[in-house]
């Protein structure tokens, strides 16, 4: 590869493994060590053995299509009067959003690593439904672990990992959401490592988790900027993508670090406003500040005394109180912008995305639309906006329709209730 | 300015002297603020009386990631109650102005981040802390705070496991001081522990690398088997037996409990 900032991210001072700047790190219970050793281990040889990229390139092709298009927003681009939109079609992978990616990758891995079993967590359930039909690909047992509440509204996810043969466990523990998600999965590891893997959904947790998955979203930004030279004949002048742990931002990002003239914007969930408390705008917001939770270091939304504060957002792909280590560490370097979208902002945009291209995203990728549509007025005609389309929010019509408040849904889960046996 | 470090302070001779007079040392735990702060006393009035050698407070956390559901819960419900640091400490003084046994604080790094480690240090210290167990803290990112800790008199309870290599085992112990915490097998607080022969390799594996005494925890829920463990560690971890005794059948039992331990 020729990126040599991104390179640059797998190289530590001795003493410093995982750290960038200051964030990041493995603040794990000693019990997890080894694992976590053998795991960086792997993950390094897979990392330097080129047939492994080569293998997971060719799964992701015939598995999930890759390489997923770029699609250029005409209408949308039009309305707005600005700045030409594009999208990469991250919704197009199987199971509907880049969670494809990663599991797959990790899901290679542990093949390498000759176990067993995985876990994982889930939010939105998601990364969920992605994992498990890696495990059932790949034949693997599997237990997921999702928030009670997460559970309770994402009830057809949930449907379809246990379909896909997971073992999903309802987690009652704390705010009983993603985080509590994550600790639940780390407990579970910590007893069960020697047989199973832990999948992270995200660019968080202890090292080598947000720079392993990084490298595996980073397909993303490796297509994305060939497609745009080849469609434009040149870069984009912004990269633009929601931020919830940040693996799908991380990995489109990693296509342009070395290019200085792309401005990179990570979009993160502004849920009811900045002053509501009622938000997961960690760097956006001003209000997070750096502690370690959940193994690493980074911004998070917590009291003074560290304790984590509760977060909203309409996407609960994008409820999380943490950021990942990397995209933390690039910020602090200027090299990425971080801004918020209210939940307001977003379903706005998502009725006019849907009437104007066709396309159905996700309501966490449509907070990066959110921004796109107010930069491409900003930036003005001629320049060229690309947007990370996540995933698509087709499967999330419950979700959406609640979100949209549309009366017809609500009459037809009526009547499906009254006419149940 | 350092308050003088007073003489219960020093952790590895002081359990060598208990250990003169006794088989096997115990130390307990409890969640400060669960059930409440009145129960946490009438807990440490039973451990005294049962005269009980070492104590944990653990300071409660929103995440705590290495503590089964008992102690999940006592974190959660004790940060309902809104005990915060200064309740923990003052509590903490308090005790330890008023109980024999050394105490020591039991949590999780970002409290101690948020606080600052040297404000950390001092604190604990003010409050007549003996040393610290940071349940997420691995011994190469506690370097710093170590060293406000040595300034202040103040012991890093280094954790050991059995799956550590004998590499990383050495690497630990050269950090370690006070005593070891050996965790007697994978997982979470509260979970079964089997004892069986590959518990005494582990025990040996330890002593191997150091000359510290050892204190065995995880799972640790009765008289019979703090007796098989005479002769084989120093001290005996009793946290979630302790607990889920005084929330099923109340203090009294508690207290019969915490004797029966002691034989």
């Amino acid at each position: 590869m020729t990126n040599p900032m991104f390179e640059q991210l797998f190289e530590f001072e001795a003493g410093r493994e995982g750290f960038y700047g200051e964030f990041g790190g493995a603040y794990i219970p000693e019990i997890l060590h080894e694992t976590i050793a053998e795991l960086c281990d792997a993950f390094d040889a897979a990392r330097k053995d080129s047939h492994f990229w080569d293998e997971y390139v060719q799964l992701m092709s015939s598995y999930s299509c890759r390489p997923t298009p770029v699609t250029f927003c005409e209408n949308l681009t039009r309305q707005c009067g600005g700045a030409n939109i594009y999208l990469k079609r991250e919704d197009l992978n199987h199971t509907g959003a880049h969670k494809a990616n990663n599991v797959m990758g990790q899901g290679l891995l542990v093949k390498r690593m000759k176990k067993k079993r995985v876990i994982a967590e889930t939010g939105a359930g998601q990364h969920g439904v992605a994992t498990a039909t890696m495990a059932a690909k790949l034949g693997l047992e599997c237990t997921i672990y999702m928030g009670a509440v997460d559970v309770a509204r994402q009830r057809p996810n949930v449907f379809w990992m246990e379909q896909l043969g997971a073992n999903v466990i309802a987690v009652e523990d704390g705010t009983r959401t993603l985080k509590d998600a994550i600790n639940a999965a780390m407990r579970d590891w910590a007893d069960s490592m020697a047989e199973t893997h832990y999948v992270l959904g995200t660019v968080c947790g202890p090292h080598p988790f947000p720079l392993m998955v990084t490298w595996f979203q980073s397909i993303i930004g490796m297509e994305a900027r060939k497609q745009m030279l080849d469609i434009i004949g040149q870069l984009p002048d912004q990269v633009i993508a929601c931020v919830g742990g940040g693996s799908n931002a991380s990995g489109i990002f990693a296509g342009f670090l070395d290019d200085a003239q792309v401005e990179l914007i990570g979009v993160e969930a502004g849920g009811e406003g900045m002053n509501s408390g009622q938000h997961a705008a960690r760097i956006a917001s001003g209000q997070g500040h750096v502690g370690v939770a959940q193994g690493y270091k980074t911004y998070f939304l917590q009291d003074k005394e560290g304790q984590m504060k509760d977060t909203h957002s309409v996407s609960a792909g994008l409820d999380y109180v943490g950021v990942g280590p990397i995209l933390a560490y690039l910020h602090s370097q200027g090299k990425v912008r971080f801004e918020s979208a209210t939940d307001k902002e977003v379903v706005e945009a998502f009725k006019i995305t849907v009437k104007n291209e066709g396309v159905i995203p996700a309501l966490e990728s449509t907070h990066a639309i959110v921004h796109a549509l107010k930069e491409a007025k900003e930036i003005g005609k001629g320049k060229n906006i690309l947007v990370n389309l996540s995933g698509r929010g087709d499967k999330d019509i419950f979700t959406i329709a609640d979100a949209l408040k549309d009366e017809k849904w609500n009459e037809f889960l009526k009547s499906k209730v009254e006419n149940m046996d | 300015m350092i308050n003088k470090i007073n003489e219960k302070k020093a952790l590895e001779p002081y359990v060598r002297s208990r250990l003169k007079e006794k088989d096997i040392l115990l130390m307990t735990h409890a969640v400060v603020g669960y059930p409440s702060l009145e129960d946490n006393w009438a807990m440490l009035e039973c451990m005294q009386e049962a005269d009980i050698d070492l104590v944990e407070l653990q300071l409660p956390f929103s995440e705590p990631i290495a503590d089964g559901p008992a102690f999940i819960k006592a974190n959660q419900v004790a940060l309902e109650h809104g005990i915060d640091c200064d309740d923990y400490f003052d509590f903490f003084k308090k005790a330890s102005d008023a109980f024999d046994f050394p105490l020591l604080f039991m949590g999780y790094y970002n409290s101690v981040f948020c606080m600052g480690e040297e404000t950390f240090c001092e604190r604990l210290n003010s409050a007549g802390g003996s040393g610290y167990i940071i349940a997420d803290l691995p011994m190469e990112a506690s370097l710093e705070l170590d060293k406000a800790g040595k300034q202040y008199g103040l012991d890093h309870i280094q954790i050991i496991t059995p799956v550590n290599s004998d590499s990383r085992m050495n690497q630990i112990t050269d950090h370690a001081s006070g005593f070891l915490y050996c965790v007697a097998r994978k997982g979470v607080t509260g979970n079964e522990t089997n004892f069986d022969d590959s518990l005494s390799d582990y025990i040996q594996r330890c002593r191997n690398v150091t000359d510290l005494p050892l204190a065995l925890g995880f799972g640790i829920k009765t008289s019979e088997q703090v007796d098989e463990l005479k002769g084989l560690a120093d001290v005996a971890i009793i946290g979630t037996a302790c607990l889920n005794v005084w929330e099923q059948q109340g203090k009294e039992k508690y207290k019969e409990f915490l004797k029966s331990l002691v034989r």
